[in-house]
């Protein structure tokens, strides 16, 4: 491994595992890996080490996996990671099971430690294996150097097809140091791994008709748009037939934010407007969706009078939760685009039969988004979280690249900032895990370099990912971190409010760092802000800041977020705002 | 592991679970009895269909199928009854493969009921040590193993392309 040459690719070329592997990954596409060496991976850093793919050292492998997702949910690409074995393999977990609940293709490289070794507790020896099984959609461990094309390809071929997600592949040092005849894989033969992506097209004449007959369609659109580049035709089905469409959390932007018919976000914090509209539809076309229950609320009072069709690339999402009238097993972009097709052949003879009802039902729609509009809060004396996310939409105009951890922020950043295109909003849906905003900016920032990121955090997420800031001044990464700071883990707050008596226990997040000292011991700009008038000013500099820039917005303490489906409640039962904010016992 | 896994992690009730190569030593069949409401069925199935090395998982609780388990089990047994234990071992068509001073060992194969009838009738006889296989069925309807065909390398990428540009 002395070697710093990388030996030219080839057929029946000696490589070395570390060799091949490197191959392997040029061959897809792959030029970024974020990871963190250690020592079964040192050969394969050995080989990085002049090789033409760049890689990220982040400060801690759970970013890793985090800036690979973002960089994936950017860009669509499959996002990679590497960590060594044991600790560094652990430390993926996290991100790896949160790539797992939103769908993103990532793939992970860990070392292991040399075959012989295994399974005699040896030094930073874990059972990844065994422990990444269920955090990702496939693994593997790779047994002999000469396995290493075949398992990598087959790596991305599954993380990229059918419904994306993570799979890891364990290399133990013995593989990295082995030596093979290298021979290009060319084709991938996985005879149990079935994917079905074109779609019933007798089921799919029939949902067209189930359309056109509808009184009270709503269109319920998600993550699986993005994942399938399906939002064009997403948009062309909800123009042909006029149809409302609300996003979900994870597919926010799949229909532009600006558009007519976009009704905004369903489910716990969703608007009024699409609550109302999900509970009075009597269809819902659900599009890459899965009935999650932060969505559905309680099961039984979900969408009583609708009838479903259910669209989706993975058959076990339909009716899983809810039963689907028509379920439709395919692809969300070939699905669309026949369906279209149809909608259009059908057009002539039925668009007239319900026009008076979808009139109406437009006019009902419209009614409650006007009686209780998702709109931001000012005050004088205070920055509200809500004037706050108003303000970087106004910035943002629709084009920016958003992330989030989870939480208050989180879903004020979903409520009020416009996203019109896909992959501006990244934030992580499923697990809903704090520490996740600033590793995935730091992805999606390396992805598209000249795109605008914000970095939205809650107080609590951002001190989970504090020694990032050390991987974004090393590539002065213009990325713009803001801190939405009430001094409180605000969700698990409001829940200890509304549901716990006022009894706050274990939420209050003192002792938070200055700005400027934090930002500037990394040798940046950094500012805390309180005043409501100062926000904008402080905001556009930090925009026009050509490197990172660390913004610390002082909020009112107790804002919560509203309208509310309270955990188990029925979604036309929201709670729309505050009752009297409640001062703590000091 | 997969398999196990993937039902203890949807809270699927396992009953017995039995796995042995097939004619292709490559390739190994599972009958997994699972404790399921009956519309968890559908999706009991599509979890398992999900998994990248289960070649094909079939539900088949309606199908035409066979389905047998056996026991082995120990029988301690005094001199003044072992003729009647053999008698009650010969109704069950059961067979005996050891047999020594202390007692019988006892194979048995039948449905899992009558598995159970037969246990209960040894236990009357004294003490009793019990190893069950879990259940293995076959189905009596030819079924063809829908398998996917290799795909080119790069194929994927392509049509990734075709979207991306088909912005």
């Amino acid at each position: 491994m002395a070697s710093t040459i990388n030996p030219p690719a080839g057929a029946g070329t000696l490589m070395s595992g570390s060799h091949i592997l490197l191959e392997c990954l040029v061959r897809e596409g792959v030029d970024l890996i974020f990871g963190y060496p250690g020592g079964v991976t040192l050969p394969f850093y050995d080989a990085m080490y002049d090789h033409q793919i760049q890689h990220v050292l982040v400060r801690h492998e759970q970013n890793a996996a985090f800036a690979a997702q973002g960089y994936s949910r950017a860009t669509g690409k499959v996002g990679v990671c590497c960590a060594t074995s044991g600790p560094g393999a652990m430390n993926l977990v996290t991100g790896l099971v949160d790539a797992m609940m939103d769908s993103i293709p990532v793939v992970a490289i860990t070392g292991q430690v040399t075959s012989k070794l295994i399974g005699t507790d040896a030094f930073q020896e874990a059972d990844t294996f065994g422990i990444t099984r269920p955090a990702t959609k496939h693994n593997f461990m790779v047994k002999h150097v000469s396995e290493l094309p075949r398992i990598i390809h087959e790596a991305f071929y599954i993380a990229t097809t059918g419904r994306p997600g993570p799979v890891l592949v364990d290399i133990p040092k013995d593989i990295f140091q082995g030596s093979t005849q290298y021979q290009p894989v060319d084709s991938i033969h996985l005879p149990g791994y079935k994917l079905y992506t074109e779609g019933h097209t007798g089921q799919i004449r029939r949902a067209a008709q189930m359309i056109w007959e509808a009184e009270r369609p709503m269109v319920y659109a998600g993550g699986g748009i993005i994942h399938s580049h399906a939002h064009n035709e997403l948009r062309e089905l909800v123009e042909l037939a006029d149809l409302p469409c609300v996003n979900t959390l994870m597919g926010l932007g799949a229909l532009p934010g600006n558009h007519r018919n976009f009704i905004s976000m369903p489910g716990m914090h969703g608007s009024y407007a699409a609550n109302m509209g999900m509970y009075n539809t009597d269809l819902i076309i659900a599009l890459g969706v899965r009935f999650d229950d932060r969505v559905t609320g309680r099961l039984n009072a979900f969408a009583p009078h609708a009838k479903v069709i259910h669209v989706d690339i993975d058959p076990s999402e339909i009716s899983k939760i809810r039963n689907a009238e028509l379920p439709i097993v395919g692809d969300a972009k070939k699905v669309l685009t026949k369906l279209n097709k149809v909608m259009r052949e059908l057009e002539p003879e039925m668009r007239a039969q319900k026009s008076s009802a979808r009139a109406e039902w437009w006019n009902t729609i419209r009614g409650w988004m006007e009686q209780h509009p998702l709109k931001p809060e000012f005050s004088v004396d205070e920055i509200k979280p809500q004037h706050l996310m108003a303000e970087i939409d106004s910035i943002s105009g629709g084009e920016a690249i958003v992330t989030t951890d989870v939480g208050q922020h989180q879903m004020w950043a979903a409520q009020l900032i416009r996203y019109n295109h896909p992959r501006l909003w990244i934030n992580s849906g499923g697990l809903g895990t704090m520490g996740f905003g600033l590793p995935s900016a730091i992805g999606a920032q390396f992805a598209c370099p000249d795109k605008l990121v914000f970095s939205i955090c809650g107080d609590g997420g951002f001190q989970m990912s504090i020694p990032e800031f050390a991987t974004i001044a090393n590539h002065k990464l213009p990325v713009k971190i803001i801190v939405m700071n009430n001094g409180y883990l605000g969700m698990v707050r409001q829940w200890q409010e509304l549901f716990y008596n006022n009894r706050l226990s274990e939420v209050t997040l003192d002792s938070f760092p200055e700005a400027h000292l934090l930002a500037g011991a990394y040798g940046f700009k950094g500012k805390t802000i309180s005043k409501p008038e100062k926000l904008r000013p402080a905001l556009l500099e930090a925009v026009n800041e050509p490197g990172p820039y660390f913004l610390n917005v002082r909020v009112t303490p107790f804002e919560n977020v509203y309208p509310m489906v309270p955990a188990g409640g029925a979604i036309n039962e929201m709670v729309l705002g505050q009752p009297q904010p409640v001062a703590v016992a000091s | 592991m997969r398999v196990v896994g993937v039902l203890a992690a949807r809270n699927y009730n396992v009953e017995s679970l039995t796995v042995a190569r097939t004619l292709d030593d490559t390739l190994s069949r599972m009958t997994i009895v699972v404790d399921v409401e009956h519309k968890v069925r559908a999706q009991v199935v599509k979890q398992l269909n999900k998994l990248v090395n289960v070649l094909q998982a079939a539900d088949l609780t309606e199908e035409r199928s066979v389905a047998r388990e056996m026991v082995l089990l120990r029988v301690r047994a005094e001199m003044s009854n072992r003729t009647a234990i053999l008698k009650e071992a010969e109704i069950f068509q059961a067979r005996v493969v050891d047999s020594s001073v202390e007692g019988f060992a006892i194979e048995c194969t039948g449905d899992p009921e009558k598995l159970d009838e037969f246990i209960d009738l040894m236990r009357s006889y004294g003490e009793i040590e019990v190893t069950r296989s879990g259940l293995v069925a076959v189905t009596l309807e030819p079924k063809k193993l829908r398998l996917a065909t290799p795909v080119p390398m790069g194929a994927a990428e392509e049509e990734e392309q075709e979207r991306v540009l088909s912005k």
